[in-house]
Parts: C-alpha cells; sequence; structure tokens
C-alpha cells in the first residue's frame, strides 16, 4: 500500500474539520474520496467511498491507466489495465480495466478486433458487469 | 515502520507534481487524526 501510494503519487490529505475549502473546490461530497489528479492538476479518477485493500490498489492501478491514456500512452495504458486484470481479477475494477485495455489496444492500433475480443472477454469473465453490457455492442 | 508522508497543501503539491511530472493523490477523510 504505501508502496503504491508513494511510488507513484504526491499523495496529500485533506480532513473535513481542517480543509472544508479544499472539499468544496474538489466538489467531495462524501468520505473517504480518493482523487487522481494528472501533473496539471487535471481529475482523471475518482474513488468514493470505503475499499478493502486488494480494491483500493487496483482502484489507484485503474487511476494510474487513466492517466496513461488520457496522455495518448495507449501502450503503456494497455499493459496497465491487462494487469489489474491478471492481478486484481477479483476485484470491482477488473471489468473495467478490462474495457479500457480492448479500447487502449484500439486506439494504439486503429484495428477493431481487439474490441470484439474484449467484448467475449467480458462476458466470458464478468457476465454481470456494466462493462460487459457497454462492450456488447462491440459482439458482430 | 515506513508511512506514507501525507502533504496538507494542495496548491504546493500540485506546484511539485508539475515539476516531478508526477500524479497527485488527494484523499478526502473524516478519520480522527
Amino acid at each position: 500500500m504505501i508502496e503504491a501510494v508513494s511510488g507513484n503519487f504526491l499523495p496529500v490529505k485533506a480532513h473535513i474539520k481542517e480543509q472544508k475549502r479544499t472539499f468544496e473546490r474538489f466538489n467531495a461530497q462524501w468520505t473517504p474520496t480518493q482523487i487522481v489528479l494528472d501533473s496539471d492538476g487535471v481529475e482523471r479518477h475518482r474513488i468514493e467511498g470505503f475499499l478493502p485493500v486488494e480494491d483500493f490498489l487496483a482502484q489507484l492501478s485503474l487511476g494510474l491507466g487513466k492517466l496513461l491514456f488520457q496522455h495518448q500512452e495507449y501502450g503503456n495504458a494497455e499493459k496497465r489495465f491487462r494487469s489489474i486484470v491478471e492481478t486484481h481479477a477479483t476485484t470491482g475494477a477488473a471489468p473495467e480495466a478490462c474495457y479500457w485495455a480492448g479500447v487502449s489496444a484500439y486506439k494504439r492500433s486503429n484495428d477493431p478486433a481487439p474490441l470484439s475480443a474484449t467484448a467475449k472477454l467480458l462476458k466470458a469473465k464478468y457476465p454481470e458487469s456494466e462493462w460487459t453490457r457497454k462492450a456488447s455492442v462491440w459482439i458482430h | 515502520m515506513p508511512e506514507i508522508r501525507w502533504q496538507k497543501d494542495v496548491d504546493s503539491a500540485l506546484k511539485e507534481a508539475r515539476a516531478a511530472q508526477k500524479p497527485v493523490l488527494l484523499d478526502f477523510s473524516a478519520a480522527p487524526m
């Protein structure tokens, strides 16, 4: 946990009793909430509510994947998203990561084949996920 | 035992983030300090 936070981010804590203005500035309505900001201060990922450690680590990794994706580093984003699916397969972040891995592969290659492969993978691994339903449009 | 060194000043952290090209993790908490 310490390495996942300190090794990848500049960590900042805002306490509801001491930094109400920071809560308002970033529209934090509930605790705990964690927001991943890129180095320009733009929000790229938000985690609301308590999560067990593995789910939290998967969400942090998802945030890092989204940062790479936003910076159009699609190959690295895909690797990051796929590592979440492999390492944190049972977490809520996994189907979302699987979805974005497929999108990253498509963006990197301009080949739609990864989209339909992703939709089939999601259907097999996470049949109840909303990300499977989102990807269902890719199956032809 | 090492701990996470949380900063409290968002703007200072953002300046540092820009210089280091590193993302910021902003944690909103109500836990006792």
